[in-house]
């Protein structure tokens, strides 16, 4: 479906778009956006689960499986973590909440 | 109208979800970049994640649902307990972890297609062999970086002739990639294993020698190649949403490795190939003496101070004296004292590592200024507190020509009038650099580990 040169153009134009989504975010948000690329690339996940739904011998399945078990970490590791810290980005204007005691 | 159950209205329903999916994601890394749509982008992003996966379920031609069902179940329970569980501080590590998971994704997809011999044709082999490469390099690679932030590696490993016996291992593996690309449709197994034998041994040695404050540039540029791979492995699967939100993690993964590397004032190259800090112990003289300081003392000066920038480093994370210094901050605040914080582009062990620490501990994000936004500020400061970082504060990378660490962009702390800096005892930084900030006549040393130096100042504080 995706052939030669059409892939070329849509790899070009993902690349541009991901260069310049990125090329203004600040700097305090350097490490929530390299987590939210990492959960991004979880995508891999639906190709993981292709190509494990059509597997056949047992070499296959076995690498095919592991493949489902890393990418699907890749994608829900990625949302936590990246969730918990924007979660805890927060203005002076709603700072009424004090300082959690240790942790 | 088409017919859902037909195979064609699947398939329909099946690009749609992706390239809805694939649209979310760049809205939802869109919104990231403020920090006040930030939170619903991460979401977005998430709800594509989702629907896609749901929707592969009805892709043609699929069997083992149970096993697929049950590796969902497995890797993302595992990383779900764990990402809820982990401490901030302990961040740079999961990341790695999460991100090297992605790229071995990428690599079993190749081996699962080559293997069936279901990648045809040379092109198609060719970036199936290509996403394979580089996806392991960012699996293994990102495993010795979890293993090293984590502790379970201590040192760095450097050996004679290393960099040699690394372009061998990769030479191999690309040999083993062409026979790949050359023998397919004939049994291939022996060509897959060296293959990926040797790009997964290319990646732990090619990491094994990076140090730990080299993982800024290291994590950053693990998870644009994962990115890569996926993207890859998009065109192997004709998977347009792979293609997509592999490119662009990418794309935004080089760009930040750039902004890393260039914070070091090194390149890429440098920075994954040559073995700093090892040779660099020398460096220029350095005059004076240290001069300690009470803690009842700098309380006094802070309590009494007009303006006030700390600057954390690494060393806060480890002593996890994030909480307090927040403390510190609400207590200089009331009292009328101007606080902000300062940060180096790659102070701690990962992109805005200090910026987390700081968010967990309550700091609202617009009392964090990054190195270009506060360089000039220094000169009005009354007290700058130094609290772990080191080299990322050394102004010798500003006016010693023979330092290893000159032409670094550096925070101006020693343009402050006064700087106090919280140490552990009298060593170097990671490079093995001495500081001359710490012998400068308006510095002034206060030893000890950092959360309880902390608490020791909101102590003389309070007693004002």
């Amino acid at each position: 479906m995706i052939d030669g040169f059409i892939a070329l153009y849509i790899f070009m134009l993902a690349a541009f778009t991901g260069y310049e989504v990125i090329a203004r975010v600040p700097v305090i948000l350097h490490t929530p956006l390299m987590s939210g690329s990492n959960f991004v690339h979880g995508i891999v996940l639906v190709g993981a689960m292709v190509a494990l739904g059509r597997a056949g011998t047992t070499v296959e399945l076995v690498i095919g499986f592991l493949g489902v078990v890393l990418a699907a970490g890749n994608a829900v590791g990625g949302y936590v973590v990246t969730e918990r810290m924007l979660e805890m980005f927060k203005a002076s204007g709603d700072r009424q909440r004090k300082t959690r005691p240790g942790a | 109208m088409t017919d859902l159950l037909s195979a064609d209205g699947r398939d329909t329903l099946i690009q749609a979800t992706y390239f809805a999916a694939a649209l979310l994601f760049i809205v939802g890394l869109k919104r990231m970049s403020s920090p006040i749509t930030a939170r619903r982008g991460i979401v977005w992003a998430g709800v594509g994640m989702l629907v896609a996966t749901l929707v592969t379920f009805a892709s043609p031609q699929m069997h083992n649902y149970v096993l697929m069902t049950a590796a969902i179940a497995i890797g993302g329970g595992a990383a779900w307990v764990s990402g809820k569980r982990v401490a901030m501080t302990n961040m740079p590590q999961m990341i790695a972890l999460y991100n090297g998971m992605g790229g071995g994704a990428a690599a079993a997809i190749a081996a699962v297609e080559l293997l069936g011999g279901k990648a045809h044709g040379t092109t198609t082999t060719l970036l199936a062999v290509t996403g394979a490469l580089i996806g392991c390099v960012s699996f293994s690679g990102s495993m010795i970086a979890f293993g090293k932030l984590q502790g379970l590696i201590e040192r760095s490993f450097r050996f004679r002739g290393q960099n040699a016996v690394n372009a061998l291992v990769l030479a191999v593996a690309v040999a083993g990639g062409a026979w790949l690309v050359v023998a397919s449709g004939d049994d291939v197994s022996r060509p897959v294993a060296i293959f990926f034998g040797c790009a997964l041994a290319f990646g732990v040695l090619m990491t094994l020698p990076i140090g730990g404050a080299d993982m800024p540039v290291v994590i950053s540029l693990y998870n644009a190649l994962t990115g890569l791979a996926v993207a890859f492995e998009g065109f192997v699967l004709d998977n347009a949403a792979m293609i997509i939100a592999g490119t662009v993690v990418g794309a935004a993964g080089t760009l930040l490795t750039q902004l890393m590397a260039k914070a070091m004032n090194r390149s890429l190259g440098n920075v994954l190939f040559s073995g700093f800090g090892e040779s660099a112990a020398a460096g220029g003289t350095t005059t004076g003496a240290l001069k300690p300081i009470e803690a009842s003392d700098v309380g006094v000066m802070m309590g009494f101070a007009d303006r006030v920038i700390i600057v954390p480093g690494y060393g806060m994370a480890v002593a996890q004296a994030q909480h307090k210094v927040w403390e510190l901050t609400q207590l200089l605040l009331d009292r009328g004292v101007q606080v902000k914080f300062a940060i180096h582009p790659v102070a701690g062990r990962m992109p805005g590592h200090m910026n987390v620490l700081l968010a967990e501990a309550g700091v609202p994000y617009d009392l964090i200024h990054d190195l270009e936004e506060i360089n000039a500020e220094f000169e009005k400061t009354d007290v700058a507190l130094v609290i772990g970082a080191n080299d990322v504060v050394n102004p010798s990378a500003r006016n010693d020509k023979s330092s290893p660490i000159y032409g670094m962009p550096i925070l101006n702390v020693d343009r402050a009038r006064n700087v106090i800096v919280i140490k552990r005892g009298q060593g170097r930084g990671f490079s093995g650099i001495e500081n001359a900030l710490f012998y400068l006549d308006n510095t002034r040393m206060l030893y000890g580990d950092g959360q309880a130096a902390v608490a020791q100042l909101i102590a003389a504080v309070k007693a004002l």
